[in-house]
């Protein structure tokens, strides 16, 4: 990062036990890692009382229970607890680096991508040039969400733009990896899903009785290597 | 030394305070809709808070029981009955080897939290015992109960101290306090937020004062409601964030969803308000079909009734110390 301002970040109630910190309003990388780096500060800092602490894309979510808190004035305690430890960890020289490398083999198009052929011809490339696009060069996870271990990736290269599909799939196959407004999702488990799939990967998003139970956190970098349907039924039969 | 679920009622799941400490990972808190009535049922049995409780969904089931317990009762009046004879809610019930609990029908409430002493064998699973149905893990096999599971209680109660119990358990005088019942208050007290003012003047003063139906497609993850339909003044693309408990959005069709136990942990529609947590039970305990109208308070007001809360159920532990120790002993 090369700016020197100080950060600034508004802290929003969400209720009377969340807290939202804004970190800016819109969604990029750097802005992605800002929130990863916040959620780490404020985790390592294990203030009393806060019990879930959730990078989104532009944002931290702090959920807490006022009760643990002890104090009069619950809100503005936690506020001055809060600003003290982004104070210290986002302003500071060296911004805590989170994060780890993950690689995601995925078998694009065919079955496995029923939406890959559509996705191409919306933005006007060959099936080709999107496999390429989408695999070469590293993407971000700026959050899991939606459900147990699905994680937003991105941001990919903007001729990959394309939105939401008009009309949602019911039901997607486990490991289904989608694309909408140039990210990625991954569909850890059979389940609806409105985005539009342009492979499936083999590799566990998410195991609760694992630990750790997801394959990838906020603030990860993932590269997805293209297998063909040998490798893909391979590493499934691996994986299970 | 077991339970043998004869039937398993409409949806009967096991429920403790929730996953948390999880939600970064996209894994939903879950856990009891009521917590109100879910603590209640295990403080009247001696357990910690959390221990894990059968959440009982209108219909409840039918349980043999092939070991002495102590068990209670919480939130809806369902119709409890112990070998054909009627039961009481809130009061700590010794059972028998052979005895079998029904459930008949409802007169108040939704949902009844039943509570063992010292709780049901579960596997704890990211910190928590609650049952992830959508998700298929937690509780009892990642499910609700089927007929013929077996539950297995981790306590065992000496069956030669049993009379003893029952008569000691009777002399210890259990005051509910007035707090932490629920009223037939049909006003649910809600915060505004981030938001709502990207809402019409007309949908806030609408969703502040208008009534509203509980849809028959209500359940553990949210409450869809129906009646004024909720309009943004202009239509806005919101990044996904953290969701809470309470958290009303307004989807694009502009009737309202409350985001219940089972919620996911992020969202991107706009929410015109969040319920203040105090009176999430009331709205856990509701119908479909049932009309429920909001309030508005603000953040402070919410906190201190939320703090008041929290200071009675500390008071009425304080006031079961009898009552534990009786148990820890029976």
């Amino acid at each position: 990062m090369t700016d020197t301002a100080p950060l600034r970040w508004d802290i929003i109630p969400q209720g009377d036990r969340c807290i939202l910190l804004v970190l800016s309003d819109q969604i990029d990388v750097a802005v992605g890692r800002r929130c990863a780096a916040a959620a780490a500060a404020l985790r390592l800092a294990a203030i009393p009382g806060i019990d879930d602490i959730v990078p989104t894309l532009n944002s931290v979510a702090l959920h807490y229970q006022p009760r643990l808190l002890g104090a009069d004035t619950l809100f503005q305690h936690l506020v001055g607890k809060i600003e003290k430890v982004l104070d210290a960890s986002l302003n500071a020289k060296q911004a805590p680096s989170v994060g780890r490398q993950i690689t995601i083999p995925v078998c694009y198009g065919g079955e496995f991508g029923p939406d890959l052929a559509e996705v191409a011809a919306h933005c006007q490339l060959s099936p080709a040039d999107v496999i390429r696009l989408h695999s070469h060069e590293p993407a971000y996870v700026f959050m899991l969400g939606f459900a147990p271990g699905a994680p937003y990736i991105g941001v990919h290269d903007k001729q990959l733009a394309i939105g939401r599909r008009a009309t949602p799939r019911t039901s997607l196959p486990a490991g289904s990896v989608a694309i909408a407004n140039r990210q990625t999702m991954i569909y850890p488990n059979a389940s609806p899903g409105g985005w539009h799939v342009i492979g499936a990967t083999p590799s566990i998003l998410f195991d609760p009785e694992k630990n750790p139970s997801t394959l990838l956190a906020a603030g990860d970098t993932v590269r997805f290597v293209p297998i063909d349907p040998q490798e893909y039924l391979a590493l499934k039969r691996e994986a299970a | 030394m077991s339970i043998t679920v004869l039937k398993p009622g409409l949806l009967s799941s096991f429920q403790d305070l929730g996953r948390m400490g999880h939600q970064h990972l996209g894994v939903p808190v879950g856990g009891a809709m009521d917590s109100r009535a879910h603590r209640l049922a295990n403080l009247l049995v001696g357990n910690h808070e959390n221990e894990a409780t059968l959440e009982i969904t209108l219909t409840g089931p039918t349980l043999r029981f092939d070991a002495a317990a102590c068990i209670a009762i919480s939130g809806a009046a369902l119709g409890p009955a112990l070998n054909g004879k009627p039961v009481p809610n809130n009061r700590p019930l010794i059972i028998r080897k052979g005895d079998v609990l029904t459930f008949g029908a409802r007169t108040t409430g939704l949902r009844a939290y039943m509570a063992w002493h010292g709780g049901i064998e579960l596997p704890v699973l990211l910190s928590s015992r609650s049952t992830y149905l959508r998700g298929g893990f937690g509780g009892y096999q990642g499910r609700a109960l089927q007929a013929n599971d077996v539950l297995t209680p981790r306590k065992r109660l000496d069956d030669s101290k049993l009379d003893h119990l029952e008569r000691e358990l009777w002399k210890i005088k259990v005051y509910l306090p007035a707090a932490l019942g629920l009223g037939s208050r049909a006003t649910l007290r809600a915060m505004r937020g981030a938001h709502t003012s990207l809402f019409k003047e007309k949908s806030i003063t609408d969703f502040f004062s208008s009534e509203y139906r509980i849809s028959p497609q209500s359940e553990r993850m949210g409450y869809r409601l129906q009646g004024n339909t909720l309009e943004l003044k202009s239509s806005v693309q919101l990044l996904s964030e953290a969701t809470s408990f309470g958290s009303v959005q307004v989807p694009p069709d502009g009737q309202p969803i409350v985001l219940m136990a089972d919620r996911q942990t992020t969202g991107g529609y706009a929410k015109i308000a969040h319920i203040a947590t105090v009176d999430l039970p009331i709205l856990a305990q509701c119908m479909p079909g049932d009309s429920i109208k909001f309030a508005q308070i603000d953040l402070e007001q919410a906190q201190q009734l939320d703090t008041r809360r929290e200071d009675t159920f500390e008071q009425l532990y304080q006031a079961l110390t009898p009552l534990r120790e009786l148990l820890a002993n029976g």
